[in-house]
């Protein structure tokens, strides 16, 4: 019982850990159809950022949930205004692009901080359930992915920001007409993109460590997840997000983490063969 | 037509023949060994320019078949003590990898992007799989993984049938070169085949191909298949020249160069990409003996520059330049013969 506990637990965690490293980009590649492999740079900015900070001695909590966002999704805009911009509709050269965007900034993080591994640590403590001890920060997680879930829906449903940014994505020449400007609108979403996914990138750093290669732990990840997801954002990432979480984690504790990871491969291969355009393509489609 | 096109190879071929003879006359065994390297990484970088530019398979994870070569090369030659048929084996082994992954990727028609990222994590996964197995019990045979240790002391290749004689490092650059020179003629060969124009009108259009009958994903898939193989066989020749392989075959660093190369060389062209090959894997070489710089930092800036400013490739950019300048000479000409432009303008 104790230990079914546990197993649901880390399950939840698994899962909120692929809803934050792929909710950037599902906006940013499944909204703006950005295949964007810098991502798991993205993601590095932001623990790089919390590092630094709590090295300058700033909260670790302020530097978390309001600093990394900010960082990344700063350097999100300046990326898009210098790169994107001119790679809009040509979904291959924005993939090469952004791939040779991801050597260049890992290899500038090496040179500018060092090829080391730098923790950063938070205090939460850790809880029992019977026999077993659970890191608090885990629930923290959990939380975390949850309200970015909700946030997003909210977002995009509810808010004008939210309809405008749809509404581009699927008639720029309409929005336009309206009296938008779609580049700005680009600007801005590929903005809010990034700065998810510094902070997952900070949420994340206190788990993992901070190197300036490993975006590449997470890229795999991220777009099997998104892709797997489908058209809606997300209804497509919270869907795959559980179905992937579930399988790597449980598999995870059956065996090891690396036959979780390849677990999580084939489910995603074998689904796509039978769902080419994601769960969503068949599955919730009036969905967001 | 049919000749021109035959003269370029022929010439192509000529002048890999000439330098091939040339290069051990004017190096001593050691330069030898490293242009050896340079050797295996253009069969590499064929394997992609052919699914690419003649196939449109934008593939991210090209290393995975060269990695599978490599390892299969070595832990079956370890486990032979004789290096022909694990040489047959590392090909045979990565075209089954190829067929078995692009099965699911055509035939489950995914779309380009989707495609080169089910590749490229295809690679990472691997990657991750083969960088774990350092303990002592991943063992194939007598063969140790060595998680990211790599597998040292892979044996030398062999005379076929008499594995007491082993080649030398000149021997095997001469062995590298002709299988170098052998899958150029085997791919130009291939463009020149009614599959091979059948797999550009693939590329061009896959609707109007398979409108009038063809079936696009087995086109694909064999297409597919061959660059696995052509990727492999540079893997065994990479694990059996230096008698060493590593986890780093499997890198993304490795996947990306040859894109970079075959991109930078122009796609649907084999001597560009190979000549962008030699050129920027001899830039990296030299960055990682400079102290400030990173070779990650510099090709990720190439990759960059390419893609913003010459999307057709080195080569095809070219071509594009001087016809551009030779229009406007052209059209310069008459004006020029009665007014001269001063000499400062014209540069």
């Amino acid at each position: 019982m104790d230990y079914g506990l546990v197993v649901l637990i880390e399950v939840l965690r698994a899962i909120a850990g692929l809803v934050l490293i792929s909710i950037g980009l599902a906006i940013i590649f499944g909204m703006m159809r950005i295949v964007n492999i810098a991502h798991g740079e993205f993601l590095m900015l932001g623990g790089y950022t919390v590092v630094l900070s709590a090295k300058a001695g700033i909260n670790t909590w302020v530097a978390m949930l309001v600093l990394a966002p900010l960082v990344v999704g700063l350097v999100g805009v300046a990326i898009e205004r210098c790169f994107i911009r001119f790679l809009y509709g040509r979904m291959l050269d924005t993939l090469l692009a952004t791939w040779g965007l991801s050597l260049f900034i890992v290899g500038f993080v090496t040179v500018v901080f060092g090829n080391t591994l730098e923790g950063v640590s938070v205090s939460v403590g850790s809880f029992e359930i019977g026999r077993f001890r659970v890191a608090g920060y885990s629930l923290f997680i959990i939380l975390v992915g949850a309200v970015l879930l909700a946030a997003t829906v909210a977002v995009l449903r509810f808010t004008r920001l939210g309809l405008i940014a749809r509404g581009t994505m699927q008639n720029p020449n309409m929005a336009a007409a309206l009296g938008l400007s779609p580049p700005r609108i680009y600007m801005v979403t590929f903005g809010i993109g990034a700065a998810l996914t510094g902070l997952a990138g900070g949420v994340l750093a206190p788990i993992t460590g901070v190197v300036p290669t490993m975006g590449i732990a997470f890229i795999a990840q991220a777009f099997i997840t998104v892709i797997t997801g489908g058209a809606a954002i997300v209804a497509g990432t919270g869907s795959a997000s559980t179905l992937l979480g579930s399988v790597s984690q449980l598999t995870t504790f059956a065996t090891t983490p690396v036959i979780g990871d390849v677990a999580l491969l084939f489910i995603a291969v074998v689904l796509l063969r039978i769902l080419p355009q994601g769960i969503t393509g068949r599955f919730f489609r009036r969905s967001l | 037509m049919v000749p021109r096109f035959l003269l370029g190879t022929l010439a192509t071929t000529a002048a890999g023949i000439a330098i091939t003879i040339l290069i051990p006359m004017v190096a001593d065994a050691f330069e030898v060994m490293q242009y050896t390297l340079y050797v295996v990484l253009g069969i590499y970088t064929l394997s992609l320019a052919y699914i690419w530019g003649l196939g449109g398979i934008l593939c991210f994870g090209q290393g995975a078949f060269f990695g599978l070569g490599g390892y299969t090369f070595a832990i079956a030659a370890i486990n032979m003590n004789e290096t022909t048929v694990p040489f047959l084996m590392a090909i045979f082994i990565a075209a089954t990898v190829a067929a078995a992954l692009g099965y699911f990727m055509f035939y489950g028609r995914l779309s380009d992007v989707y495609l080169g990222v089910v590749t490229l994590v295809f690679t990472l996964i691997i990657w991750k799989l083969i960088n774990s197995t350092a303990g002592p019990e991943y063992m194939i045979g007598t063969a140790r993984l060595g998680g990211f240790n790599g597998i040292p002391s892979v044996p030398p290749l062999n005379v076929p049938g008499d594995p007491s004689r082993m080649f030398d490092p000149v021997e095997v650059f001469y062995i590298a070169a002709f299988f170098l020179i052998a899958t150029y003629l085997l791919l130009k060969f291939i463009q020149a085949t009614r599959f091979g124009r059948l797999s550009v009108a693939v590329k061009e259009n896959e609707v109007r191909a398979s409108l009038l009958g063809y079936d696009v994903r087995m086109i694909k898939l064999l297409v597919f298949t061959i660059g696995g193989a052509i990727a492999g066989l540079g893997g065994a020749l990479y694990a059996a020249y230096q008698s060493f392989i590593d986890p780093n075959a499997f890198s993304l660093e490795m996947s990306a160069k040859v894109l970079i190369w075959v991109m930078a060389g122009g796609v649907g062209t084999f001597v560009g990409p190979l000549l962008a090959c030699f050129g920027l894997q001899a830039l990296s070489i030299w960055i990682s003996t400079v102290p400030w710089a990173n070779s990650l930092l510099v090709l990720g800036g190439i990759l960059c520059f390419v893609v913003l400013l010459l999307p057709k490739g080195l080569l095809p950019g070219l071509a594009d330049l001087s016809t551009w300048l030779m229009a406007r000479a052209r059209r310069r000409t008459p004006p020029e013969v009665i007014l001269p432009a001063p000499e400062g303008k014209r540069a």
